[in-house]
């Protein structure tokens, strides 16, 4: 995002990324302590709701710091 | 009181009526998306004062915005649902619309026609057409794409609310009214600025929502020379991993077509007249912040454009070795049976649990809203610059100050809306509509190509030459496909060869369009008077003075990274031989 239009686009990203990781970690843990929960889904053992979702947490946690609104510097990303 | 909201959200977003049952992650997942991009339309807002800001975003882009909403426009859910249908059905020539039909054309925008459309500083496709052939080939030009856009777009609306349906469960009028709105709120706030951010939003939440399926489809047949093993176990008969191999005739292949048709009817004239002058496309490269950002736009779109088969053509591919005996869709109207339409929404929930369910409908749901932004914002531009702003000046001699055309802009968007929704309900009682716009869509493509193409780069082109071989062009195409109608038999004289199949139609027909565009462009030029060099400053090869880039480290100039995805490109040709 230009820097004349305030609050990054890659926050508001990150921001998402962030909730939506959390809220799939939390629906996908109740598989990892009793198979009765685990999803009906082919290859359900892999728990790829906790592993995908944990990804997505961290990529937006790393985007919200980078592209913080009161951040004065923010990353070159539009090189 | 906020459950009891929730809860009447999951009974309205959740019903136990579609393929798919929704869970309250999933249900969280999807209102949490609606939230956020009328948010940022609300935010946007307020950067949204002058013409410039309402139709090209200001042009401030960064080549990074612009080149993610030029793809990201591109990838409605129709492309994702269909392309992988498609996949299902015709296997990995599918792929061809992503690559060759796609590639050449996105670097070739970025490398010979950006500089033109950025440097004559138009507002559109159309507006070029006027700077170098005058008011009757722009508003030629205007009329039909203004009409064919929005028409479009609530053919596209229909076909989403239909899958929705089936899918979840969900009502129809529910999907094409809360959807619509939503992308109505967002444009009429931010315009272009909004509906852009909003397709960057997006892009990233296509790939979170889908990536994961080609991942798990992969690690379950055992990679792909697993998933090739079971599709010649599960289909001996037929060839659907390879590219070219079985190009060779139009017998070889389930698709019915031959490389000729592929290379120079889809690689060149269909790929080329969408990828360089539709205007649903161009207008996020027009916002770019300078000649380099607008060069580098479509090159990084296309960069993610050769990426996209991941995960739209490999889950139907998947669906061939995982799911076989899937059937089309009046056969599983009849039958009760599964489509293969629903290849890719059958795939999210044979592998996507709680939460990641509802990211992949979101996936689906963004990249329905992105494609009608896309269409939307298009449509109130040429509308407003390219149709209403020449009519008002002939009826009142006067120009009116730019905050008018920003009120237009937004009525005029607010009205496409609408009139898309009316579309809409319109093919839902009369399906066969649908093949009408959507073949209506098509002719104009190859030809408005062809009229742009020699006006970029041939100085002798007239304005008389370029109106005539426009409107020849467009009646050809139209007379084309009106013959097939009529004649069935005119597809074998049209295609060359009576093997030829349906698919195989769109390809000749646009190649045969665009040649008939050229040469009547070319003979009415030749008789008629050019304008003089001067006045073609800033339009045309040879006399437009291109900035050069020699002075930039060479990772900074945009031919660098061209080549680099055109050797990635040709590496892919090879591999998937």
């Amino acid at each position: 995002m230009h820097e004349d239009h305030g609050i990054s686009i890659w926050f508001f990203i990150g921001s998402l990324l962030v909730v939506y990781g959390l809220i799939i970690v939390i629906a996908s843990l109740p598989a990892l302590f009793s198979a009765a929960a685990a999803p009906h889904v082919v290859m359900a053992h892999l728990h790829a709701g906790l592993w995908w979702g944990a990804l997505m947490l961290l990529l937006g946690i790393f985007y919200v710091v980078s592209f913080w609104p009161d951040k004065k510097d923010h990353p070159k990303h539009q090189q | 009181m906020m459950s009891a909201l929730f809860s009447s959200l999951l009974v309205l977003l959740a019903p136990s009526s579609g393929l798919i049952h929704l869970g309250w992650a999933d249900v969280l997942i999807i209102v949490i998306y609606f939230v956020m991009v009328l948010g940022i339309g609300y935010y946007l807002s307020r950067y949204t004062k002058t013409g410039d800001d309402f139709f090209l975003a200001g042009r401030k882009m960064t080549m990074w915005i612009a080149g993610l909403a030029f793809i990201s426009a591109n990838l409605g859910s129709l492309e994702l649902m269909g392309w992988a249908a498609s996949a299902y059905q015709y296997g990995i020539l599918a792929t061809h619309w992503y690559w060759i039909g796609a590639i050449p054309a996105m670097l070739f925008l970025a490398i010979v026609m950006m500089p033109f459309y950025y440097i004559s500083r138009t507002h559109s496709v159309p507006g070029y057409l006027k700077l170098r052939f005058g008011e009757a080939a722009r508003m030629l030009s205007a009329i039909s794409f203004a009409l064919m856009t929005i028409l479009m777009s609530g053919v596209n609306m229909f076909s989403m609310a239909l899958v929705m349906k089936v899918i979840i469960g969900w009502d129809i009028n529910f999907s094409i009214w809360v959807s619509s709105l939503t992308v109505l709120v967002y444009v009429a706030l931010g315009g272009l600025l909004s509906a852009m951010f909003n397709e960057v939003l997006q892009f990233v939440l296509i790939w979170a929502g889908a990536l994961l399926v080609p991942i798990i489809g992969l690690m379950e047949v055992g990679g792909w020379k697993g998933m090739v093993a079971r599709i010649h176990e599960n289909f001996p008969h037929g060839d659907y991993t390879h590219l070219w191999s079985t190009l060779g005739h139009f017998k070889d292949n389930p698709m019915g077509i031959q490389w000729t048709g592929i290379v120079f009817g889809l690689g060149f004239i269909i790929s080329f007249g969408y990828w360089t002058t539709d205007f649903l496309v161009v207008q996020r490269v027009l916002s770019a912040k300078d000649l380099r950002s607008a060069k580098m736009a479509p090159i990084i779109g296309s960069a993610f454009k050769m990426f996209v088969p991941f995960i739209v053509i490999l889950p139907g591919l998947l669906g061939l070795a995982v799911m076989p005996g899937l059937v089309g869709q009046d056969q599983a109207a009849a039958t009760g049976a599964a489509s293969y339409n629903e290849i890719l929404p059958l795939m999210m929930a044979r592998y996507l649990g709680p939460g990641l369910l509802g990211l992949g409908i979101t996936a689906l749901i963004a990249g329905f809203m992105s494609g009608m932004a896309g269409n939307i914002t298009a449509f109130s531009t040429v509308w407003t610059y390219d149709i209403y702003k020449p009519i008002h000046f002939a009826i009142t001699g006067s120009e009116v100050e730019d905050k008018h055309y920003v009120r237009m802009g937004r009525w005029a968007t607010i009205v496409g809306i609408f009139v898309s929704i009316g579309t809409a309900y319109l093919v839902e009682h009369a399906a066969s509509i649908m093949d009408y716009v959507q073949a209506l869509f098509s002719f104009f493509i190859a030809p408005l190509f062809g009229t742009v193409i020699l006006g970029m780069l041939w100085k002798r082109a007239t304005a008389a030459g370029g109106f005539w071989g426009l409107l020849a062009g467009t009646l050809s195409s139209i007379g084309m496909w009106a013959w097939v109608r009529l004649d069935p038999r005119a597809l074998s004289i049209i295609a060359g060869s009576p093997d030829a199949k349906a698919m195989a139609e769109d390809m000749y027909r646009a190649l045969w369009s665009w040649l008939i565009c050229v040469a009547v462009t070319i003979i009415v030029s030749l008789f008629t008077r050019p304008k003089p060099e001067a006045q073609l400053v800033g339009l045309v090869r040879g006399c437009t003075e291109i900035p050069s880039e020699g002075h930039l480290p060479l990772v900074q100039r945009p031919i660098f990274w061209a080549t680099a995805v055109f050797v990635v490109f040709i590496i892919l040709q090879i591999i998937f031989w």
